[in-house]
Parts: C-alpha cells; structure tokens; sequence
C-alpha cells in the first residue's frame, strides 16, 4: 500500500495539430489534496477525464494505485474504478431516478447487498452530505445546484473510493454554497482519508482545500508544490492567476465566504 | 491485502469478540451476508467487542457490525479513536425506517382508469389549446406579415420536405411495384388486365400516397420536432426565448406547423408520381402494358379529383403529424425517460391520427371522384 494514489508519466495529447499535453508527469501522494489549476483551454478537464479513464493519451501512461486503467479484464478494470469516485461538474446525476435511487445506483450495481442494507447505507450518505432523508424523494431536476453536487458527492462516496476526483467542484455555486461544499469536502476527505485531486479555477475553493497545486500551462506541469511555494515562481500565468489583486485578498483570508465576487 | 477476520475468545461471563483486519467494502463486499451471519450467531449484549486490531474501516464495514449489534453501540466495545468517530457518524445519522411497500388496494383499477380518463381529458385539452394557439399565430401572420418567421419556415420545409425527398421516393417505387405485381397476378386469370391502371391508379393517387407519406413522416419529422422541442425545455432554452418576448407559439409551433403542411402535399405529390412509375415497370413487365398505353389511360380513369383529394389529405396530415409532435414536444419534463416516452407517444399518436384523419376523409368523399 505505497506508491502514489496517482502517477502520470510523459503524457502527451493533441486534438488535431494542436498539443494540448506534452510530457505531462504528475504524481499526486495519498492523502494530498492537489488542485489542478491552469487556465481556460489549458487541458485541465481533459487530463482529469484520462485519469478516470474517459480519454485516452496520445502517449504517456497513467496509473492508480499503481495499477493501469486498462487491460487485465474487465474484474480487474471494475475492481479499480471502485476504488475512486467522480464528481462531474454538473453532477451527472441520472435524471430519470429520484435522488435516493441516484446514490443506491452503485450499491445496487454491486449486487451484494440487501435493500435493508444499502437503504441504511443510502440515509448514511444523505447525512454525511449534510442532506435529510426526505430529500431522497427529490427528483434531480427539483434540485438547487448546491443539492446537486451534494447529492452527486454522495453517489461518489457511495462505493468507498480512497480517490476522489472534483470536476469544478464549486463552479455554479454562490459563494456561501461554495463555502459550505468546501468544508463539507475537506471535512469528508479528512475523516475518510481521501486522495483528492480537482480541477478548478477558483482561488478560494483552491486555497481552502488544497494541500499542493499543480500548473498545468504550456503543455506541461509548469509547477508543482504548496501554494505558498508557487507563489514565489515568476511566470506570466502565475503571477497573473495567484497575484493580481483579488486573488492575494482570497489567498489572505483563505475564507472563501470573505471574497465578495 | 488482509481481509476481515473474526475471532471469539469465550470467557466466565460472556465472550470476547475480537475483530481485526480491513472492514472495508473492497473486502467485506464480496462475503457480506456470510459474515452477516457469522456477526448475527455471535453478536449478543453480554459479548464485549474488541475493534482494536482492526487496521482499516469505513462505513460499508461499521455499517455491517453497526447492524449486527442490533442498530446501536454495543456497551462493552473497545475501538481506536479514529475508527470510532466512523461508528458515531453512522449512530448520528437520520435513519428514517424504509417505507413499507403499501399493499395495492381492490379500488386500485378503478384509480388506474380514472387517472387515464382525466389524462386523456387533459392531453385532449391541450391538444386543443394548441390547435387554438396556431390559429390565433395564423390570424397574426395573415395581419402582420412582416412577423412571418419565414426563415425558420424554410429551415423546416428543407427538413422535413426536401431531405425526406430520397426515402419516400424509395418506399414510394417499391410499393407500386407490388401492388402491381399482385394486381397483375390476379387480374390475368380473369383476363383483365388493363384494368391494372384502374386499380394502381386509384389506390395510390387517393389512399397510399398521401397515408404512406404521412406515416414515413411521422417517423422521420415527427420524432424530431417532439426530441427538439423536448431537449429545448429541459436546456431551457424555452424559458430563455420566453424573457426574451419571442413568444414561444409564433418562433417554434408555428414554423414547424406552417412548413410540415406545405412540405407534405409536395410529398405526397413527389411519391405518388414516383410510386405510379413503379407500376408502371412492374406493368409492363408482367402484362406487356406500354408505357404510352398507361400513360393514355391513367387520365381517364382516375379522375382529378382523386389527386386534389390526396393533396388536401396529405396537407391536413402535414397539419396534424406536426402539430401532434408540438403537443408531446411541450409535456416533455426535464429527465431523459420523460423524453423517451415522449418522443413514443408523439409518433404512435400521429400515425394513429392519420389513420384516423383517413377515415373521415373516406367517408366524407365517398361520393367524389369516384367511377360509377
């Protein structure tokens, strides 16, 4: 049980002529909570949905746990995405079930336990996401967008991953929301010992959940380290994104709630 | 990677449990109702449970034993301190008790057709209020043309008339060849052969043409309209022409009505040619019928106004298929089985209101166009 939760080596993607990655090398330590930032076309998603195995690298490989997303058969390939969940930034909730049907969705799959079992599991999930238990009749359509990524956290939580992966976890939400949905994260992987990795372009949500950043800018990892390392490097993008005015007040307070937007 | 183990130490006074390994859903998961079992036969209030060995836990596993010990904390339990806030979380929790599945009650198939009749009420309803809707958007264009939304007119007309041009022309060629070629069949043992014109003639000018069409495009355009219009409620795209004051009847329904019922005769016109063409080959082919002898007689036996009855048919299936697709398009809710069922419901009713259409139409021109 050593290694890195994750480990990316010599990654290189191109979408036609245009190189989006190239010797893309990460590893992220188990435990961390690494934010992937980079701006916007920079490939962040598009490296966050290859480490969960939705795309495929142009070259490069990536492994969880030490282990290859493909290949050795589809037990091993199963057993593997049940050890990490996602959450989508809309929160691809299944929109024909109800919200408790949603987080029942991958216990069910395992087809292991009784409906007794996953109903006390399901309510276990509701509370932990700071949820209550009638709210597991909602539809997903009747949600707030704050519900949603709870009810998506949940769903991603259902299986027990010891990874979880954060589409722009706080995109959408108001700051006070967003607020919240960061504790309850932070909360959440403390307790359960969480492997966090996420993509954002918020600064606070960066600032109040992440242990290390990484910049992925110019095709690259173009830094890697705690905030307060990266701040020191002196490179057009990051002293765009972490110095300019707004966010050296966010990396201050690092109280998400402070920053009026 | 260690499993869970179990291991009971019986004492003077009760009996020691003492677990130890991973109690995580990666290793309980597999085994969970055997050891269910194993933790039911074992777990009574006088065992004292010794949870220290146990090197990892999360809620799946607590959830096992938590449920073993009967829903509550045993008393005599020793845990580390991390492994026991997992229990306290699980304790905390809200358990609401599963609802009990209500047993069906003997009134249940009267509720069942009450609610389909007031559905029905309702679907026929709206039907209607849209109906009412495109004739007030009809009297608005007629006063203000400058309103007419004219490119969206033609954007569908290219649709749902021009790119369905190639499939009804086949299905259109391949059924007048074998009704002619089964008419043929049956018309030599009587030695009545010419009267092959009579029967492809009038068959497909007055009736297959126009209800083939109309089901090809109930199919086809149809289902799109009810998919567009469905998707456009649920990315809200409805709500967004809405406060914008593009009214929703006039930018939407009316185009697709509008285009549908001038598309269709043009259709029905295009088919019915091309399908006469198919009886005519298979014609010539089984009964040595020339080309010119088909193309004298046709005129004559199937009078004009067979073919304005068709063309009127086809227009007020145009009508309908889309207004019908526009009905179901707008009950769509936001969630992908709502869509589905809509998109089913949208295409079976407008076949069955062509077919329904037809009829009327049989009986209120039976007396038109007919020879003899």
């Amino acid at each position: 049980m050593t290694g890195p939760a994750i480990r990316i080596s010599n990654l290189a993607t191109r979408f036609g002529d245009v190189w989006i990655h190239k010797g893309v090398d990460l590893d992220v330590e188990r435990g961390e909570l690494v934010s992937l930032v980079g701006g916007s076309g920079s490939g962040k998603t598009t490296l966050l949905r290859m480490v969960v195995g939705l795309l495929l690298p142009d070259a490069g490989t990536i492994e969880i746990f030490g282990e290859p997303l493909f290949g050795g058969g589809v037990a091993r390939e199963r057993a593997l995405r049940q050890r990490f969940g996602v959450l989508f930034q809309h929160g691809a909730l299944f929109s024909a079930f109800n919200v408790y049907d949603n987080i029942a969705f991958p216990l069910r799959e395992l087809k292991r336990y009784d409906e007794d079992a996953i109903h006390d599991l399901v309510m276990l999930k509701l509370s932990m996401v700071e949820l209550l238990p009638r709210h597991g009749k909602l539809m997903p359509a009747e949600l707030s967008g704050g519900m949603v990524k709870r009810v998506a956290l949940a769903r991603a939580l259902a299986l027990e991953p010891e990874l979880l992966l954060l589409d722009e976890p706080t995109a959408g939400l108001d700051p006070d929301r967003s607020d919240s949905f960061v504790r309850l994260i932070r909360m959440l992987s403390e307790e359960l010992g969480l492997t966090v990795m996420l993509v954002t372009h918020d600064l606070d949500t960066l600032a109040a959940l992440s242990t290390r950043v990484a910049v992925l800018a110019e095709q690259r990892i173009l830094a890697y380290g705690t905030t307060d390392e990266i701040i020191q490097i002196d490179h057009p993008f990051i002293r765009n994104f972490f110095l300019s005015e707004r966010s050296v007040r966010a990396l201050q307070n690092s109280r998400p709630a402070a920053v009026p937007h | 990677m260690s499993v869970a183990r179990i291991e009971v130490i019986v004492r003077e006074g009760g009996r020691i449990v003492r677990l130890s390994g991973r109690w995580t859903l990666a290793t309980t998961s597999r085994r969970v109702a055997a050891l269910a079992d194993e933790l039911g036969r074992i777990a009574d209030p006088s065992s004292s449970w010794d949870c220290l060995d146990v090197e990892a836990i999360d809620s799946a596993g607590a959830m096992l034993l938590w449920r073993a010990w009967g829903r509550s904390m045993p008393a005599d339990l020793s845990i580390k301190p991390e492994h026991w806030r997992v229990f306290e979380r699980i304790d905390h929790a809200d358990h609401e008790p599963r609802e009990a599945i209500t047993p069906i009650s003997p009134l249940h198939a009267v509720m069942v057709l009450g609610s389909a009749v007031i559905g029905v009420g309702r679907h026929l309803v709206d039907f209607v209020a849209l109906i009412g809707q495109f004739g007030l958007n009809l009297i608005h264009v007629l006063r203000h043309p400058e309103d007419l939304p004219r490119r969206e007119i033609s954007a569908n007309l290219y649709k749902s008339g021009v790119r369905a041009m190639p499939v009804t022309a086949l299905v259109g060629f391949l059924i007048g060849v074998v009704l002619s070629y089964l008419s043929a069949l049956q018309l030599k043992q009587f030695g009545a052969d010419i009267f092959i014109v009579n029967i492809i003639g009038l068959g497909i000018v007055r009736e297959l043409g126009p209800v083939l069409v109309a089901i090809l495009v109930a199919g086809r355009s149809g289902s799109a309209m009810t998919a567009q219009l469905g998707v456009m409620r649920v990315t809200e795209e409805i709500d967004a022409l809405a406060t914008m004051g593009v009214p929703r009847g006039l930018r939407l329904i009316f185009p697709k009505v509008a285009a549908l019922t001038i598309a269709l005769p043009l259709l029905v016109l295009w088919s019915t040619a091309i399908a006469l063409v198919g009886g005519m080959v298979s014609a010539q082919l089984q009964l040595d019928i020339s080309y010119g002898f088909f193309f004298q007689t046709l005129p004559r036996v199937v009078p004009a106004a067979n073919l304005w009855i068709g063309l009127a048919k086809g227009a007020v299936f145009g009508m309908f298929v889309a207004l019908v697709a526009c009905h179901f398009g707008l009950r769509v809710r936001p969630n992908t089985e709502s869509l589905s069922s809509n998109t089913t419901a949208a295409v079976v009713s407008a076949i069955t209101v062509v077919i329904v259409i037809d009829a009327v139409f049989a009986i209120a021109t039976r007396s038109i166009g007919l020879p003899g």
